[in-house]
């Protein structure tokens, strides 16, 4: 997903108040108008996509047991496929303007429903999984710029390395193998210990544990985040360290840090203040392009874990050629993707003065 | 050594604080491949929606003996079949109560009511049911229930009559399968009073040994014991399914105790499995069959001599060791052993290369010739690896000149373009949904099966009207006798060669007593019960 670059947000210091909230309102129609040609291209491509990969969804409904030719254009004829794809489309684009993507051939449920039921999944684990490449990615990537060279830089772009060319699969398998089966730390799978039954009330596992009142209901959900949320967690912590030392020794051999340190400034407020404030504009960047990743691409990780996500639902749904879902999903989670990186945009400008004060 | 002291004591306490919560006695946690499409089983074909819906939750007229592919009485005490074979009268159990749901709270007991609501709502394409949540009965459409049955009358309450078009002998067998499970008409019509009937699918009300309590899509199920259920409360209390599509993963949590049953394990983990002191691995042999088709209607196929001989050219002990790890039986009928009528007298195509090349040069190839074997994109219990098992099948060929090529497609695709008789010969199996002969036989081999399931596109009249004639009789010696019959031409026509019947494993931790494997591939948790 491409991060559509920001142009002029706010005005100087010296101009009108107003006209600063004229050019960020100018600015977020322009945005947004952006954003209907990339819907449109979405729904389009995902379409034509799902619809030209090979496979029928009414002959995997029969499978090896195959149905007479009658019966497949009965059942072509019940899901809306025997249409010219044109019309198919055209019907597709109206259930969106009317709110409708349509239901589940599989399951006969309206997609928007299955995907309400499964995206507080993974945002809970995409969240936890953030938290912790942030938390431990960012203080490592600082501390490699500031030390280039050191045995603590080379085993941070080491490790880092290793981290962004782990299989996920393999990691996840052999975290569960440690912790999980030789050690018993932490849980193998899914959201919660089966013992509780825990009503799904927002679908966000900790907050509805919180709700329930039962007693060690919240400590089992921590705890089966825990594992998921590395594993998950494991590439976006690489790319933002490396991102973060890369971006670090860059400021610092900046002409204002060099007059930061003149002016007397002890290291850490010249490293913290100084030099980190701009440094993290590409790691901002690379947390959003990250965010994105973790929304859709927790596939593995959901698969590992049995985490009832969207991106397995998505992933079984063009298996089973379940059109609707497909278009629905990567539509839906499209969308988010847009809104995170609209956000992104939006917070340069509060990080980085530069950007800020130029127009 | 303070630090070292103090990093040890942090651990123990995380240790402590990590340890896993042991799990309830009467609590069964059983971890399923996958999430059921939905719980109404007349609409889906899959094993995994089955065991989510109609195993635990309904009951049908005719029950199978769990263990068994015997029918026994369900919630028909029992019923008599009119001399023509055509009427078939069920006289139903009293006193079997539905279940109380949160949306539900039942006035009466089970009755005729249901049993016509059940299936006139599968036949009748303007009952005001048909059409509820897509409405497409696969099963009912495709075993031929709906051409097959007249009407069904309620005599009285506790009485219901089948009039049949023609006579049909696996009739009892049939309306034992899934698709048929008997739903509360009292329930369907307070939901449709209530304009909300898609609710009889959605939250199902059955008479079954377990009350569904919640269903979270792609992470658990879970149910309460039945208490009021006829054949007395299940053992288990509470069962829940915790879907885990990973047989990697849903090793480990067996390995953990996080869970006390798990299907479809790895064939690599099985030897593991095996001397695991926590696990015990049952097994049986599988209700299916692995086979090879030729295309009968193709050239060189047409041909009986051709079919003969490649069949032994084949090394199927090879296929068992390499494709199944040994977890398979060479097949040499198209029933599996375990189904009545089997003809062990029946002598498979000895592995025998210089007589496959003799014969083949006897057919006018002595040269051999170029074909093609597709290759299912799937694993499936009949065939864990067809890639694999197409591979060894080339090469044995090539021993006799015959040049194969590997073709795969996507599995739609591949059965689509596999009904329309693209291919030459093709790897496929099947499954047995009922444990009568006539599922395999007239199913996969029927000429009426050309164009849909028989992927030889054999159509044999000597084969084909002893599968007719066996059909409408109703005496069991009698069409043991015309299947045995039918197997010995089968052979001696060779329009497949049988490859092998899988065996089917189930590892289950020891504290779990009473499970018995399901012949048809189900999971039944009623009967079960945890030490």
């Amino acid at each position: 997903m491409q991060v559509i670059s920001l142009g002029p947000l706010t005005p100087r210091f010296s101009e009108p108040k107003f006209s600063g909230q004229l050019l960020m309102i100018k600015f977020l129609l322009r945005r947004i108008a952006m954003i209907i040609p990339t819907f449109i291209g979405i729904t389009l491509l995902t379409f034509s996509l799902i619809h030209m990969v090979p496979g029928d969804p009414v002959e995997l409904i029969a499978g090896e047991r195959g149905i007479t030719p009658e019966r497949h254009a009965e059942l072509k004829a019940d899901l809306g496929l025997d249409k010219p794809m044109l019309v198919q489309y055209a019907n597709y684009i109206r259930g969106i303007l009317h709110g409708n993507l349509g239901k589940s051939i599989v399951t006969k449920q309206p997609v928007f429903r299955e995907f309400l039921t499964l995206f507080p999944a993974t945002l809970e684990l995409s969240f936890f999984a953030l938290i912790f490449a942030v938390i431990l990615g960012l203080p490592a990537g600082i501390i490699a710029g500031v030390r280039r060279g050191s045995f603590f830089d080379h085993s941070v772009m080491g490790l880092s390395l290793a981290g962004y060319s782990m299989p996920i699969f393999w990691w996840g398998l052999l975290l569960i193998l440690f912790f999980s089966v030789f050690l018993g730390w932490t849980p193998v799978s899914g959201r919660i210990s089966a013992l509780f039954w825990i009503d799904a009330d927002t679908g966000f596992m900790l907050i509805d544990t919180l709700r329930s009142n039962e007693k060690g209901a919240f400590i089992s959900a921590l705890r089966h985040l825990i594992l998921p949320s590395i594993v998950l967690g494991t590439i976006p912590l690489a790319v933002i360290a490396r991102m973060t030392r890369s971006a670090m020794l860059e400021v610092l051999m900046e002409d204002y840090v060099r007059t930061a340190r003149a002016k007397g400034l002890s290291p850490f407020r010249v490293i913290m203040v100084h030099a980190l404030r701009n440094a993290l504009i590409p790691v901002i960047t690379v947390i959003g392009l990250q965010t994105g990743v973790l929304l859709a691409g927790a596939i593995l990780t959901e698969t590992i874990f049995a985490w009832p996500g969207v991106g397995k639902w998505i992933v079984e749904s063009i298996n089973r050629r379940d059109y609707p879902s497909v278009q629905g999903g990567i539509l839906l989670i499209s969308s988010l993707i847009i809104l995170v990186n609209l956000a992104v945009d939006m917070l340069y400008g509060v990080v980085n003065p530069r950007i800020r004060h130029n127009k | 050594m303070k630090r070292l002291k103090l990093l040890m004591m942090l651990c123990a306490i995380a240790a402590i604080a990590l340890a896993g919560v042991n799990a309830d006695a009467k609590t069964c946690v059983y971890c399923s491949e996958g999430s059921p499409e939905g719980f109404n089983p007349a609409f889906y074909t899959a094993g995994t929606t089955f065991d989510a819906s109609s195993r635990p939750i309904f009951d049908r007229l005719v029950l199978f003996e769990l263990g068994t592919t015997k029918t026994i009485p369900g919630l028909a005490e029992k019923w008599v079949i009119s001399p023509d074979g055509k009427t078939y009268t069920f006289y139903l159990r009293k006193g079997v109560k539905f279940h109380t749901t949160k949306n539900f709270t039942p006035t009466r007991d089970f009755n005729a009511d249901d049993v016509v609501f059940t299936f006139e709502r599968q036949r009748d394409k303007n009952h005001p049911y048909h059409k509820v949540s897509g409405g497409n009965y696969e099963y009912f459409v495709s075993t031929g229930m709906a051409a097959l049955i007249q009407n069904i009358e309620k005599k009285d309450d506790y009485t219901v009559v089948f009039h049949l078009i023609r006579p049909e002998a696996p009739f009892i067998a049939t309306i034992a399968m899934d698709f048929a499970s008997i739903f509360s008409a009292e329930y369907a019509d307070k939901m449709m009073k209530a304009g909300t009937p898609q609710e009889v699918d959605l939250n199902p009300v059955g008479t079954g040994p377990y009350v569904l309590v919640q269903y979270q899509k792609d992470s658990t199920i879970r149910y309460e014991a039945h208490k009021q259920y006829w054949r007395g409360p299940a053992k288990i209390d509470k069962l829940v399914y915790s879907i885990t599509p990973d047989a990697s993963v849903r090793y480990a949590k067996l390995k953990a105790g996080e869970c006390h049953v798990m299907p479809y394990p790895n064939p690599a983990d099985l030897a593991q499995m095996a001397k695991d002191k926590d696990i015990k691995l049952m097994q049986m042999e599988g209700l299916n069959v692995g086979y090879l088709a030729f295309n009968t209607e193709k050239k060189p196929f047409d041909n009986v001599k051709v079919r003969q001989a490649l069949s032994m050219a084949i090394n199927k002990q090879a296929i068992i060791d390499a494709v199944f790890q040994g977890a398979g039986k060479i097949a040499k009928n198209p029933i599996p052993p375990t189904i009545w009528s089997y003809n062990d007298k029946v002598k498979d195509y000895p592995y025998d290369p210089v007589a496959a090349k003799k014969l083949l040069a006897e057919a006018g190839f002595p040269n051999g010739f170029e074909t093609d074997i597709w290759a299912m994109p799937v694993q499936r219990p009949y065939n864990p690896n067809a890639r694999r098992m197409a591979e060894i099948i080339q090469a044995d060929w090539d021993k006799i000149g015959v040049k194969a090529k590997i073709v795969t497609y996507e599995w739609g695709e591949y059965l689509k373009r596999s009904k329309e008789g693209e291919h030459q010969t093709l790897l496929l199996g099947w499954t047995g949904d009922n444990g009568d002969p006539d599922n395999f036989l007239a199913v996969l081999l029927g000429c009426e099966a050309v164009g849909s399931a028989n992927r030889a596109r054999w159509c044999y009249k000597p084969f084909d009207d002893l599968l007719k004639q066996a059909k409408i009789t109703s005496d069991v010696a009698e069409r043991t006798r015309l299947y045995e019959k039918a197997q010995v031409i089968f052979k001696e026509q060779a329009p497949w060669v049988t490859i092998a019947h899988s065996v089917v494993f189930k590892p289950m931790r020891n504290e779990v007593v009473n499970f018995k494997i399901d012949p048809f591939g189900g999971h039944v948790f009623y009967g079960v019960d945890i030490k």
